[in-house]
Order: structure tokens, then C-alpha cells, then sequence
């Protein structure tokens, strides 16, 4: 019989590497503009920063937070949004997929589509905006004068990593939207390009019911923010109890799971409908 | 995967018994408000097809042809009926069911654009895990037969439409499928384009007994490729048997041009009759079911014959015809 099936993680990742591999080499093919692209992304990405350098020439503090803070809070989002919008930053394009028919050629592929899906057009000029994020985080910890213990030196890269997977799993979930609803990816980027803008300010400006709803509803607040204000020793918003800045890794495999289901719900529509 | 065996070596390598496929399709009728109703793509169709022959799927934009397919490929589940390709149910075993089958789409390519025609063969010998010395014997084979040598270092952007027809051809035959779907093979190419992919499809269902099944606008593909055809219009089978069955149904007529010696008035044969007359040739309609010989024999005895052809009747007029009937019935 021909070659087992091409299922399962192994094959997932596998799939993965190989149309990503093949999406860098198409952007090879013209050079030029990838080095400029990566440029404009690092550029338009850290405009972001600039913008609160700007509103600290007239502040000291915003929030209660001084600057080296706030970079905290910006470098961890930055980095973990710009992990995984490098990763699969492109699963907003499957409305598109649904609508042109594209789609079903994926579906006749010996691979499963998740993977072939969030490989698609695999752009590593994204590398701009975690390359941002990691020098904001750099600068942060610079000026910033944090007593470290072993439990906030480790919270770190676990922050950073359980982020990238909670806003994977928005992504992913996003993308199963859209096999109902094909034109929602604005929805989707309202979650993940305007979650990654909420997490760079901290929660203190913010209303307690958008505090609640990021941090109980779409648990974005894991990302950076109880982590983050654990390192920094400040008080916690909603009177949370410290032991929630360790809830990342939970948080996230909590959220890839109920992407991961969703994924598999709007795929299963989409091959009962078609549409 | 409890018998596989069994259902490969099975006569039947495609099977469908009452398949059905309904979608429910809303329409708008004012804001937030919508009106569902269903639709029947794919009507209890059951046909199935051994291994080895090769098929045509035809019928009108929305027949059902489409749905078809993509029930028999795996991309869309069956609401109803029974459906097996190579002794698999292809929504429930979607990955192992790919490594079996090919798929052509005539509309768009699923070649990498900016690369070179080559890397998406690299690509799909990676993702089927072809052994490469299977992958070489392939892609030596198709290149050769579908004239790629000279392409496979091109930008698939660069390519014309033909050669990009064959290039994605080939790409769905590398991993050695038993069975072909292609939608369309012939669609936008040129006479030379369309008489290369015909040939090569022939050669790959003769020497390699590949199972086809395309669905086509072209019937010339049909009368030059398929024994067998299928119709189908509003989710229904109208016909499955062989091409010149169809003429019977449709009661069409064939048409036999002869050229005399001299200019002549109208011949007058039996069970013939003379449509147009241009200088000394002539045209005769003639039932399609009934055999040219005896009508030639008839003629080459009365009159000065130089020399004949038989034109086969447009099925495209065929099928309209057979659809009128079945409306009027």
C-alpha cells in the first residue's frame, strides 16, 4: 500500500516546514522588496513605541507606570504577538480560501489542512516586528531596576511563549470563524492586532470592564500583564491573588484546545456546506 | 482500513449507491433576515466505475458535476447515500484516500507561482513521500510525454496556459494515483495544447491503467478520450452507457460527405437524405445509430464515389435535445 497516512502532529509539522520552506523561497525570488518589506514591518511596528516615547516627553508616569515598565508590558506582547503572527499570521487569508475555491485544493492533499493553512504564504519579513518587540524587551530590562529571583527569571521566556500560543489560538479560532462568516477576518484582527495594541499600555488605563472581559473572556491578559506585573512586584488588577501570574502555560494549552476544536467544527461545516 | 484487500482487488473501483448531496442554502430577503431553502445538488446518483476505464462527466454549469467530485475526493461529505473510491470512504479517510488519487482543477493551478515549475514537484515528492526513485521514473516519464523539459526551470508565472495545464498534470500524476479527477483538463487551451493532453491522458489510461473520470465543456474531449459518458443535470444521472448510445437516445444523426466525380443533382439513398449540395460533394444525414457501410456500399454502387468521410453529430446538440425530451415528459 502507498505511504501511511499523513496525520498527526508529526505530519502537521512536517507539512508546515515544507510549504513554509517553499514561501520563503518565493519571496527569495525577489529580494529586493523582501529586504524592504522586513524593513517597512520593523519600521511601521515600532511606530507603536514611538508614539508612547512621544507621551512620556509630556508624562512621567502613565497609569501609575513608568517608561521602563510600560517597555516591559510592550516588549513581551510585541514578541509573543510577533511570534505567532510569524508563525501562522496568515490564517486570516482562509475567508478568501472559502470564497475562491482554493481551498479545496488543500483538501486533496495528503496533509492535514491546519497545517497547510497556516503555513500559507509564510513571510518572514514578520521577523520585523519580533525583532522590535525583542529590543523594547532588551531596553526595558535595562533601565529598569527588577529584583530578579529564579521564579521571575524563568516567567520570563514562559510568558513570552504561552503569549505566542494564546494568540495563535485567537488566530486559529479566528480563522474557523471564517468558514461561516468568510469576510469576518477584521473581527479576527480586531482581536489580534487590537489585543496586541491593549497589552502595550498597562491595565490601569483601562476600564474595569475591559480589564475583566481580556482577562476572563478572551484571556488576553495572560499574555503579558499578570506575568508581567509579578516581575514587576505591582499590585494586580481585579485583586487577583499573585499565584495567576504562573497560569500562562495553562491559560494557553487551555486556548489551543478550544481553538484546535473549533478548527476542527468549521472544517467540518465547511466540507458538509462547501460554501 | 478492516478490508482493504478486498475492496481494492474489487472490480468496482469507484461505487456509489444513492448518493445524495443537500445543501441548505439561505437567501437574503431583507436585513438579518434570510429564507432557507434546500438545495439538491446531488440527487441518489449510484453508478460505479471499474478500474482502469476512463469516464466523462458531463452536463450543464450547476449539474451537480462539481459536487461530484468533491464528494469522491474527500473535500465534501455525502449527506446521504453510500460512497466508496479504492475501498475507501473518502470524507471519513480524507489523507489516506490523497495518497490514491490525483487531482486536476482546470481553472487554477495549485503550482508555486514565482518558483520554478521543478520545485513544485520537489514539493509534492516531499509531501507524498515518494520514493525517489519512483519520484525520478515519474517525473522522467512525464516530462518526456507532456514536453517539459524545457519548462522545468521556469517561474510557473511565465508559463502559458497549456503548458501550465500540463505542468499541473503532471504534478497530480507523481505520486502514481489509480485514479484521475480532472475538471475541465481542456478549458482556454489551443488545438496543439489540447491534442498534447489528450494524447498523454490516452497513453496513461492504456499503459499505466489509471481510472479517469473528467468532466468537460468540450466534447471533443469526450468523443476522443471516453467510451463511456455520464449526464447529469439537476443532480440526477440522465445517461451513463456508451458515447454512440447517447445518439441513440438523442436520435441525432451522423453525417456522411461524399465527393463524386462530377456535379450531380441530389442523390437519392435509402434511409439518407441530402442536406447540402457544393459542387460535386454532397452532404448526407443519416440516423447515428445505423452503420455508415451499407449507406456507402449503396452509393459507391449507383453513383461515380471519389471519395467519403463520416462526420459524428455535436453532442452538445445531443444533450440539449435529450433535455428538452425529458422536460416535455
Amino acid at each position: 500500500m502507498v505511504g501511511a497516512p499523513y496525520g498527526g502532529l508529526r505530519g502537521s509539522l512536517s507539512a508546515y516546514r515544507m510549504i513554509a520552506a517553499m514561501w520563503i523561497r518565493s519571496t527569495m525570488a525577489y529580494r529586493t522588496s523582501f529586504a524592504i518589506t522586513a524593513f517597512v514591518n520593523f519600521a511601521v511596528t515600532a511606530f507603536d513605541f514611538l508614539a508612547i516615547l512621544l507621551m512620556f516627553a509630556q508624562v512621567d508616569r502613565l497609569g501609575g507606570y513608568s517608561l521602563g515598565e510600560i517597555a516591559l508590558l510592550y516588549g513581551c506582547t510585541s514578541t509573543s504577538f510577533g511570534l505567532a503572527d510569524l508563525a501562522i499570521g496568515s490564517m486570516d487569508r482562509l475567508g478568501r480560501r472559502v470564497r475562491d475555491g482554493t481551498l479545496d485544493a488543500l483538501l486533496v492533499r495528503p496533509a492535514p489542512v491546519l497545517a497547510q493553512v497556516a503555513a500559507d504564504r509564510f513571510a518572514l519579513r514578520r521577523l520585523g516586528r519580533v525583532t522590535q518587540g525583542v529590543l523594547v524587551l532588551a531596553y526595558a530590562f535595562a533601565v529598569l531596576d527588577i529584583s530578579w529571583t529564579p521564579a521571575k527569571a524563568l516567567l520570563i521566556p514562559v510568558m513570552l511563549l504561552s503569549g505566542a500560543a494564546i494568540f495563535g489560538a485567537v488566530f486559529v479560532g479566528g480563522a474557523a470563524f471564517q468558514f461561516v462568516a468568510q469576510d469576518a477576518s477584521e473581527v479576527q484582527n480586531a482581536f489580534t492586532y487590537g489585543g496586541n495594541t491593549l497589552l502595550q499600555y498597562p491595565p490601569t488605563v483601562f476600564a474595569k470592564d475591559i480589564v475583566r472581559s481580556v482577562t476572563f473572556v478572551l484571556p488576553l491578559a495572560f499574555v503579558n500583564w499578570l506575568p508581567a506585573l509579578y516581575v514587576l512586584d505591582r499590585p494586580y488588577p481585579l485583586d487577583l491573588p499573585h499565584w495567576t501570574a504562573f497560569l500562562p502555560p495553562l491559560v494557553a494549552a487551555g486556548c489551543c484546545a478550544l481553538a484546535g476544536a473549533a478548527w476542527r467544527v468549521g472544517l467540518r461545516s465547511y466540507r458538509s456546506t462547501g460554501s | 482500513m478492516s478490508q482493504p484487500a478486498v475492496d481494492s482487488d474489487s472490480q468496482d473501483f469507484i461505487e456509489l449507491d444513492r448518493v445524495e448531496k443537500v445543501f441548505d442554502v439561505r437567501k437574503k430577503t431583507g436585513f438579518l433576515r434570510s429564507e432557507r431553502h434546500e438545495v439538491r445538488a446531488v440527487d441518489s446518483i449510484s453508478f460505479t466505475v471499474p478500474r482502469g476505464e476512463m469516464v466523462g462527466y458531463i452536463g450543464p454549469n450547476g449539474a451537480g458535476k462539481s459536487t461530484t467530485i468533491k464528494m469522491l475526493t474527500g473535500i465534501l461529505t455525502p449527506s446521504g447515500g453510500r460512497l466508496r473510491v479504492a475501498g475507501i470512504d473518502p470524507s471519513r479517510e480524507r489523507i489516506r484516500l490523497a495518497h490514491r488519487i490525483g487531482v486536476v482543477f482546470g481553472q487554477r493551478t495549485t503550482l508555486w507561482w514565482d518558483l520554478p515549475l521543478i520545485d513544485s514537484y520537489r514539493l509534492m515528492h516531499r509531501m507524498y513521500r515518494i520514493p525517489n526513485a519512483r519520484y525520478a521514473e515519474n517525473l522522467d516519464r512525464c516530462v518526456e510525454l507532456l514536453d517539459l523539459a524545457e519548462l522545468l526551470d521556469r517561474p510557473v508565472r511565465q508559463l502559458s496556459l497549456g503548458q501550465r495545464m500540463r505542468g499541473d498534470i503532471a504534478a497530480a500524476l507523481l505520486h502514481d494515483p489509480e485514479v484521475l479527477y480532472l475538471d475541465e483538463p481542456t478549458i482556454g487551451l489551443d488545438v496543439i495544447s489540447k491534442a498534447k493532453v489528450r494524447e498523454f491522458l490516452r497513453d496513461l489510461n492504456a499503459e499505466r491503467g489509471t481510472t479517469v473520470l473528467l468532466t468537460t465543456h468540450d466534447l471533443q474531449d469526450i468523443e476522443q478520450l471516453c467510451r463511456r459518458v455520464m449526464v447529469i443535470d439537476h443532480g440526477r444521472l440522465m445517461y451513463d452507457g456508451p458515447l454512440s448510445g447517447l445518439h441513440e437516445v438523442g436520435e441525432s444523426e451522423r453525417m456522411l460527405v461524399v465527393d463524386l466525380e462530377r456535379e450531380l443533382p441530389p442523390l437519392t439513398v435509402e434511409s439518407a437524405r441530402v442536406v447540402k449540395v457544393e459542387g460535386p460533394r454532397q452532404w448526407l444525414a443519416f440516423p447515428a445509430a445505423q452503420s455508415a457501410a451499407p449507406l456507402v456500399a449503396r452509393i459507391a454502387q449507383a453513383y461515380p464515389l471519389v471519395d467519403l468521410s463520416v462526420r459524428e453529430p455535436d453532442i452538445e446538440a445531443v444533450i440539449a435535445k435529450m433535455y428538452a425530451d425529458r422536460a416535455t415528459a
